[in-house]
């Protein structure tokens, strides 16, 4: 019964590369990402699928089983290098975490571009295409200073964990932009949400329970943003507390139409697929190396501008949302 | 057992007895697994040219060392009746403890030892719980793996530590055998599951394991100490979740509290492929190495066949049902 299934499979995975493997010499891509189901990554994945399939070139998607799964990512590098691959996109669980691996490959010739988060230290790759996470937060930050319009901020702040690095960028950016120190009294109340709807909901139900006179809160991600604006709106708080965000998937976008949350900061992960993809395929034709650090870019999203941050409107956010 | 086939015609006997093999053949727990491992490996090196490469197979090895030797911990435990879903958070917490006090600039050997003594003492805990208190193994190490899950973060003040010292990265050093690696983390996975098949089969403490995980009343009626038994089980189980954390440091020189959270999952699916009775009593330690190997094979293999690791969680979990199937059937006929 176990030989059937994985004739099966492997029967379907050799046609496959018949039609795309080594024998017709097509170049190889891997992709590594943190996980599966975060659609932020599922975006980046069909990116990359799409854009390797217009250049002729197979990609193969793995990831992490989780967020900080080091040993996933790792066996799926080596898994790559076996592979044969001209180069690999990752998004690393850790910036530490995989640097031996990362240079293994590098040894062999294989371009290793980080997408989405960088290593430490960033040099380890050849190239890192991502958000500018710490502009991210600042921009946030900016917006809800601006539509605090002068009242003193109470604020709470939803971060995902505790020693991820995009975390850590985005809530420095946002103390930044919103002009407070991390041991502000203006900051009421601060959480990890691991970055997902149900834990940000009950942290923010558990933080109202302290206190609910806030005006501001801060969320990492969309999900977050949904969590804390479902919770808000038991409460009632819905009208006094203004929201931000950073993401721009299509819900996201959606959610700061209907008014759950005021702004999110739209990140392009089609284009960090797409780029790491082409130079991949650069690479294998002419053997030209990406060249180090690439901001993506970042767009504030929302249907009540301030004056002095530029934004785009929901309908602007609708046509180049991801997800 | 034997089919009474007296006085039946002769063909029927000859076909009885074959029948009879086959099934003692299907009923040895490591056969299944050793050929589904064999028709994997045939077939992706057939269907790729990446597969069967020296190289490639030494990497299925190496990652397979750390879920193997927590599924050899995990072997033992379910072997006694029993289940461990905090093995993963207690290697991770050894791997902590080691990497933390060497990084803050204590001894790496003191640092080893402190993270190896960490790791049997919370198999101990876990021991003490379930044979002492006979609360369920289940609940106490659903418990076991909240709390440590959560110790493991705050001691480590929820980063990640770089390790640099060699002792704590000795099982990712190893020799180079013209383009093949092999470290000495796989010798030693090699070395764990040889030491334990052979204290399995020829010390008295093998029988009592199994005896206590199939009828623990009748053992206890044989003389038995049960309450003692079990409890070597687990101490035993954490000393080898914390030499798998000290692997871990060989292959990622990196301790990070978020890692390693599906590993007991894994673990018990090493365990369950290898043929081994989730009801205790049954199953065989060589069979829990074929296991982690069959996971790793599809997973590699997949890999080089260019396959999605979406698909390769189907064809993973698909087996896992299929060779519980296979076990329940078994069992089944086995009790007629």
């Amino acid at each position: 019964m176990a030989g059937g299934l994985l004739l099966g499979a492997a029967g379907c995975g050799g046609g496959q590369s018949d039609s795309g493997g080594a024998g017709s010499g097509k170049v190889k891509i891997g992709l590594v990402t943190k996980t599966e189901t975060n659609p932020y990554f599922v975006t980046l994945r069909e990116a990359a699928s799409a854009a390797a399939k217009e250049n002729g070139a197979k990609l193969i998607a793995l990831a992490g089983r989780f967020d900080g799964d080091n040993e996933g990512q790792v066996a799926a590098m080596e898994s790559l290098i076996s592979a044969g691959v001209k180069g690999i996109l990752i998004t690393p669980s850790n910036g530490t975490g995989l640097l031996s691996t990362i240079a293994e490959a590098r040894r062999r010739g294989i371009v290793v571009i980080a997408l989405d988060s960088t290593t430490e230290p960033p040099s380890a790759t050849d190239a890192t295409y991502a958000t500018d996470n710490v502009k991210a937060g600042r921009l946030q930050g900016a917006y809800l200073r601006a539509a605090l319009a002068g009242r003193p901020p109470k604020v709470i702040m939803l971060d995902g964990t505790d020693d991820s690095t995009v975390s850590e960028q985005r809530h420095e950016g946002f103390l930044k932009g919103f002009g407070i120190a991390n041991d502000s009294p203006a900051i009421r109340g601060q959480a990890n949400t691991n970055g997902e709807r149900n834990p940000a909901q009950a942290a923010t139900e558990n933080l109202l329970e302290r206190t609910s006179d806030i005006n501001t809160v801060y969320t990492i991600n969309e999900p977050v943003a949904g969590g804390a604006s479902a919770a808000m709106a038991a409460r009632g708080l819905t009208q006094k507390v203004t929201i931000g965000s950073i993401d721009g998937g299509c819900d996201g976008v959606r959610d700061v139409r209907s008014g759950k949350y005021a702004a999110t900061v739209m990140q392009f992960p089609v284009r960090m697929a797409t780029r790491g993809v082409d130079s991949v395929v650069e690479y294998a034709r002419s053997g030209k190396k990406p060249h180090r650090l690439s901001d993506t870019g970042t767009v504030l999203i929302t249907d009540k501008p301030v004056d002095g941050l530029a934004s785009q409107n929901t309908d602007w956010g609708l046509k180049h949302c991801w997800g | 057992m034997r089919t009474p086939a007296t006085g039946r015609a002769v063909g029927n006997e000859r076909h009885a007895r074959l029948r009879e093999r086959l099934r003692y053949a299907l009923r040895t727990p490591a056969v299944g697994p050793l050929a589904a491992l064999f028709i994997a490996v045939v077939v992706f090196s057939i269907t790729t040219d990446t597969f069967l490469t020296s190289q490639n197979l030494s990497l299925v090895l190496q990652q397979s060392i750390v879920i193997g030797t927590l599924a050899l911990g995990q072997s033992l435990i379910i072997l006694t009746g029993g289940i461990d879903l905090s093995n993963g958070a207690i290697a991770v917490l050894g791997t902590i403890v080691m990497a933390k006090l060497a990084f803050e600039g204590s001894n790496p050997g003191v640092a080893l030892l402190l993270g190896l003594a960490v790791a049997t003492f919370l198999g101990l805990v876990n021991g003490l719980l379930v044979a002492r208190l006979g609360l369920p193994p289940f609940i106490v190490t659903l418990g076991a793996l909240t709390v440590i899950f959560a110790v493991s973060r705050l001691y480590a003040d929820s980063r990640s530590y770089q390790v640099t010292s060699d002792l704590l990265l000795f099982w990712g050093y190893g020799i180079q055998l013209g383009a093949v690696r092999l470290t000495w983390g796989t010798f030693m996975l090699i070395g764990l599951y040889a030491l334990f098949w052979y204290v399995l089969a020829n010390t008295a403490w093998g029988p009592h394991v199994y005896a206590v995980g199939d009828a623990p009343e009748s053992a206890r009626l044989t003389g038995i100490n049960v309450g003692s038994t079990v409890l070597s089980v687990y101490v035993t189980a954490g000393f080898l979740y914390g030499i798998a954390a000290w692997q871990a440091l060989g292959r990622i020189a990196n301790a990070d509290p978020n890692a390693y959270q599906t590993a007991n999952l894994e673990s018990i699916t090493a365990v369950v492929l290898g043929g081994t009775s989730l009801f205790g009593g049954r199953g065989s330690i060589i069979g829990t190495l074929i296991g982690a190997l069959i996971v790793n094979v599809l997973r590699s293999g997949l890999t080089q066949a260019g396959i999605d690791s979406l698909y390769q969680d189907v064809a993973t979990g698909t087996l896992v049902v299929v060779a519980v199937g296979v076990d329940q059937i078994l069992r089944r006929s086995g009790s007629r």
